[in-house]
């Protein structure tokens, strides 16, 4: 019995240990790829001299990370992640105003997320949506290759179309709605429903869809149309980016910072520093493919070709408030995934 | 006269207030310069709400020495009454609620409470326990009324605090306003109830989903470790030390892991589909992705957990009884069914619940494989973090969870009933377990050869994966990924960790051996308490223990943030709440394991203990714990074991300082960088073995005076917890 005394004592001494954080001069929350993510605040801290702490984590877990912690907050910025949980979290007044002196650099989708959040929030990239299909397993059924978002419907693919459910994951709602802008809401749930006979399962993240298809788990994935490039160059898997020649929506990837955070004066530097061209050319080395906001540093050569996607003039104010995305989402739960296939 | 116990625990009271800091602070050099870190006696001239708890412990002085059990128990419920009180009502920023505010006016604020109140509640318990049985509750046994104080409190504290802010919002809209009607719609949403399925169209509800799957899995994996058990302990097979070894291997693996070796070998592409739709041209298919993939998983790493309760269970059957049994002229297999099989039943009926309980509690199989097939944890999840963002929901699911987990609970305890199953007494056995029926022999080898295959396949994945370039695709040998995460530079100061999975490898060792002895404790004191001793209450005790077991991972990580993030207990950001996380979600395995071996140890042992003149804390020491042994090291493997591997619960409560490693490998497996998941996991996996061994090692085998059937006996040291 000596023996499990003498942990419990040890054990102890070590919780007391335990009990004391230590303090970093900014606190950031980030909702990238993990590498994207250290990277960029290793390459802060290397550049201000300023110590970063960083916690990464999916948006919707921040968001909601960021609501529990509203009468205490632990963190100072949220950077990344796809626009709408910060929007979401703007409109619930989490989140702090600040007009960086480097607004007038960004591109002009950059400031029209900021300006549509009363400056509590800002763009730091931007990704179309898509999807990505297995070239192997498109050879070994003999399919020609897809090009729109029509060509989804076609019988031959039938269970082998994945997307995500659009109740749990971002992707997934920017499709839901990017089509009902493309088409009216009446076509595009008319469109969803007979997709909904090809689909072989809705995932629960966004991410999972273009992972099946570079595994061909399935043959097609709906994906921003980075992630799917991510997934082809970072895990050499024979996937191919489509960009559907309909037109299609896109995702504002966002910072914020955080009311009520300790260390507002730091979080500012590092608010502005990653507006700047140094934090937003690295992106690409760390295979993140997205149009980066400062308007000085030019598109990643991997990323899927701009002049090529027809972009949708996508309505984050109405698409993205909560109102409206209820309706929709009850809607799509009713009509489509209940439906039978 | 009072005892010794209550001299020191008023000693302890008023070091409390006089010596110990009282507010805890983040930084212990800013809080020395502050003034924060003083004792209660600095802070209550500018506090004056603190003066009660200041004079307390004179009172309690008093009440020792004239010996005034009455005042002592009334001093120390006042101040535990107060020390919650003023706690709740003054927070950092002020009066908590805005109706006291306008009462007394002003604006009082206090930081989080410290050691000091840590001390102050602790010796307050202990001396209510020493007053209470001064008056003679529990036939004046102090020390199991100052256990039962204890962990009640830390249970109210630590579970069902934090769970009830969470599962108050099932009654809030989404702004935080009271609405009960909201709760009617979400709780009789088709989505949860729905049963599609059965006509024919469609999904059924999570939760018609969530109660199949839970009692197919833990019907499956009790049977699956009965076998092994059975196989392990009772048959001459030379595979015993290797089953031992491979059932144990699901434990110490992060689930979702499982779930991506299964994909690599069953997935669309996998090489077993690819192989038969090749050879046999059988089609490929995503059988996989539903209930079938998740029923697979999560059998693949529950049925050890079935098998460490079993075997334990198994091994402490007298055989003298089974050989009496014989001599009586019963046949092998009117043996085990009238004699065997009813003395390990309340073991078999542990083993179902946990199955059933883990199944429900599972959260890494369903996300990896469950896909359209909705059960309740996953569904908890995503209604939180998911773009529907519904918390309320997310508190209406968890409610059902817990009703479920109420609901077996309550049957096993129905089916175990009142018989007693007392085999280890004061006698000494010195029988010799007879060998299985044939049939039932033959039934066990047939269940337990496929699955060890399978299992060995499985693990080949998942430890060669991280070793070969793209597993499934390029199987040529590299260290790249390893390298990558455990990766060692020499630099100009010398040689340093240059792999991205150092930092939360460490953290994660660290917390977990931590956590270890602390949940074991605690789970087993928990279990003597509800086996060995009578109180009232004890069924809802009982249940309160189980709670955290019930409810996802992700809820408490979320309730965790909400009830710990602000003062009177502000533990966020430390690395202090992923151990208390860890103790109070693995308590009831140290508990389950507990009960179930005690309610085979006669009582009489204690008694003839007390008999002889020792109190219940000697008796607890020199009888129960030595005999509980194995128990003890299932629990302390458990709790380890768990720690390390748990994703859901700290997926919240990870920070820059406390990055955890399953946060890691899931966030390299979302990335498809399954090379690096899967070498991390190979290291972790490896150095689990160690640690077991080295538990093992340290803690000793159990010897309970047993003849082996097979003397010849030789196998390696298996690592059992048995």
């Amino acid at each position: 019995m000596r023996s499990a005394r003498t942990m419990l004592f040890a054990a102890a001494a070590l919780l007391a240990s335990a009990a004391m954080p230590a303090r970093a001069d900014v606190v950031v929350y980030c909702s990238a790829d993990e590498k994207m993510c250290r990277g960029l605040v290793t390459l802060f801290t290397k550049e201000t001299g300023i110590k970063a702490d960083m916690t990464r984590q999916s948006s919707g877990e921040t968001y909601a990370r960021i609501r529990a912690e509203k009468d205490n907050p632990r963190a100072d910025v949220w950077w990344g992640g796809t626009g709408d949980p910060h929007l979401q979290a703007a409109e619930e007044g989490l989140l702090a105003e600040y007009k960086s002196p480097m607004l007038p650099k960004m591109r002009d989708w950059a400031v029209r997320q900021a300006e549509l959040a009363k400056f509590q929030t800002v763009g730091v990239y931007m990704g179309a949506l898509g999807y990505g299909y297995n070239s192997e397993e498109l050879g070994r059924k003999k399919l020609a290759a897809p090009a729109c978002w029509a060509d989804l419907l076609k019988p031959e693919y039938k269970g082998e179309v994945q997307m995500a459910d659009p109740n749990s994951s971002g992707t997934a709602y920017t499709m839901l709605a990017t089509l009902v802008q493309l088409w009216g809401e009446e076509q595009a749930f008319d469109y969803l429903k007979k997709l909904h006979r090809n689909i072989n399962d809705y995932t629960k993240s966004g991410a999972a869809p273009a992972q099946a298809a570079g595994k061909g788990e399935t043959l097609v994935g709906v994906a921003f149309q980075h992630d799917v490039v991510m997934v082809a160059l970072t895990g050499k898997r024979p996937l191919v980016t489509v960009s559907p020649c309909e037109g299609t929506g896109y995702e504002v990837g966002s910072m914020s910072l955080i009311k009520g955070g300790r260390n507002a004066a730091d979080a500012r530097k590092f608010y502005d520093w990653a507006l700047g061209a140094s934090a937003q050319q690295i992106m690409p080395e760390f295979g993140s493919f997205q149009v980066p906001s400062n308007s000085d540093v030019p598109v990643p050569k991997e990323a899927p070709d701009l002049s090529s996607i027809k972009l949708i003039n996508y309505d984050f104010a109405k698409y993205g408030s909560s109102a409206e995305r209820r309706r929709l989402l009850a809607r799509w739960t009713n009509e489509v995934k209940g439906a039978a296939r | 006269m009072m005892p010794i116990a209550a001299r020191g625990w008023s000693a302890a009271f008023a070091l409390a207030v006089l010596a110990l800091p009282w507010f805890g602070h983040e930084d212990p050099v800013v809080a020395l310069f502050a003034g924060e870190a003083l004792p209660l006696v600095f802070h209550a001239g500018a506090r004056p709400w603190l003066l009660p708890l200041l004079l307390l412990p004179a009172f309690a002085q008093f009440a020792v020495r004239h010996d005034r059990p009455r005042l002592l128990v009334a001093t120390a419920a006042v101040a535990l009454a107060w020390l919650c009180l003023e706690g709740f009502a003054i927070n950092h920023r002020g009066w908590t609620w805005q109706w006291l505010g306008a009462i007394f006016g002003g604006k009082p604020t206090q930081p989080a409470l410290g050691w000091g109140a840590l001390l102050y509640a602790l010796a307050a318990t202990q001396l209510a326990a020493i007053g209470l049985a001064r008056q003679g509750w529990c036939r004046g046994d102090a020390f199991v009324l100052g256990a039962i104080l204890l962990i009640l409190g830390a249970i109210l504290i630590f579970v069902f605090w934090p769970v009830m802010t969470v599962l108050i919002s099932a009654v809030r809209d989404n702004h935080g306003n009271f609405a009960p009607a909201e709760f009617w719609t979400k709780f009789t949403d088709r989505s949860i109830w729905g049963l599609e399925c059965l006509t024919g169209g469609g999904n059924c509800g999570a939760a018609w989903n969530t109660l199949a799957l839970a009692v197919v899995v833990g019907l499956l994996s009790t049977l699956l470790g009965l076998a092994f058990a059975l196989v392990a302990l009772r048959t001459g097979l030379p595979l015993k030390g290797p089953i031992r070894l491979l059932s144990l291997l699901p434990i110490i693996t992060p689930p979702f892991v499982i779930g991506l070796a299964l994909i690599i070998m069953f997935g669309r592409t996998g090489f077993v589909t690819t192989f038969l739709y090749q050879t046999f041209d059988i089609p490929r298919s995503r059988w996989l992705y539903g209930w079938p993939g998740v029923t697979l998983a999560q059998l693949l790493a529950f049925t050890p957990i079935a098998f460490l309760v079993l075997v334990g269970v198994l091994q402490s059957v007298a055989p003298s009884l089974e050989e009496a049994a014989g001599t009586l002229r019963a046949g092998r297999w009117r043996t085990f069914r009238t004699v065997t099989w009813p003395l390990i039943r309340p073991g078999v009926a542990n083993a179902f619940l946990i199955g059933f309980i883990e199944s429900m509690a599972d959260f890494g199989n369903p996300l990896m494989l469950g896909g359209s097939f909705n059960v309740l944890s996953t569904d908890i999840f995503f209604a939180v973090v998911g773009a529907a963002q519904d918390q309320g929901r997310a508190a209406v699911l968890g409610m059902i969870l817990l009703g479920f987990t109420m609901a077996a609970f309550t049957a096993q305890r129905l089916w175990v009933g009142r018989a007693r199953y007392t085999t280890v007494t004061g006698k000494g056995d010195s029988g010799v377990p007879p060998p299985l029926p044939l049939g039932l022999r033959a039934a066990c080898y047939a269940t337990v050869l496929p699955w060890l295959l399978l299992t060995v396949v499985v693990y080949a994945i998942v430890l060669s994966g991280g070793f070969v370039e793209t597993i499934g695709r390029d199987h040529t040998p590299t260290w790249k990924h390893f390298l990558i995460a455990f990766g060692i530079d020499h630099g100009v100061s010398g040689w340093f960790l240059s792999g991205s999975a150092w930092n939360s490898f460490i953290t994660t060792m660290w917390l977990s051996a931590l956590s270890m002895p602390l949940t074991a404790a605690l789970g087993l004191i928990t279990a003597w308490l509800l086996a060995r001793q009578e109180f009232r209450g004890r069924g809802a005790f009982e249940f309160l223990t189980m709670m955290s077991f019930a409810i996802p991972g992700t809820v408490i990580g979320v309730s965790y943030i909400l009830a710990f993030n602000t003062p009177p207990v502000e533990l966020t950001g430390t690395g202090m709440i992923l151990v208390l996380a860890f103790m109070f979600r693995n308590m009831p395995v140290g508990i389950r394991a507990g009960i179930a071996s005690l309610s085979q140890i006669d009582k009489s042992l204690d008694e003839a203990s007390l008999t002889l003149g020792a109190r219940s804390w000697r008796t607890f020491r020199l009888v129960i714990l030595p005999i509980l042994r194995p128990a003890i090291i299932a629990a302390m493997v458990y709790s380890f074991v768990r720690a390390v591997t748990s994703v859901s619960a700290v997926i919240f409560l990870t920070t820059a300082e406390y990055q955890l490693a399953t946060v890691y490998i899931v966030g390299r497996a979302e990335m498809s960088e399954y090379g690096v998941a899967l070498a991390y996991s190979a290291v972790l996996i490896a150095v689990m073995v160690g640690a077991l061994v080295l538990i093992r090692l340290l803690v000793g085998e159990q010897r309970i005076g047993r003849r082996s059937a097979n003397t010849a006996e030789t196998a390696p040291v298996g690592l059992a917890a048995s």
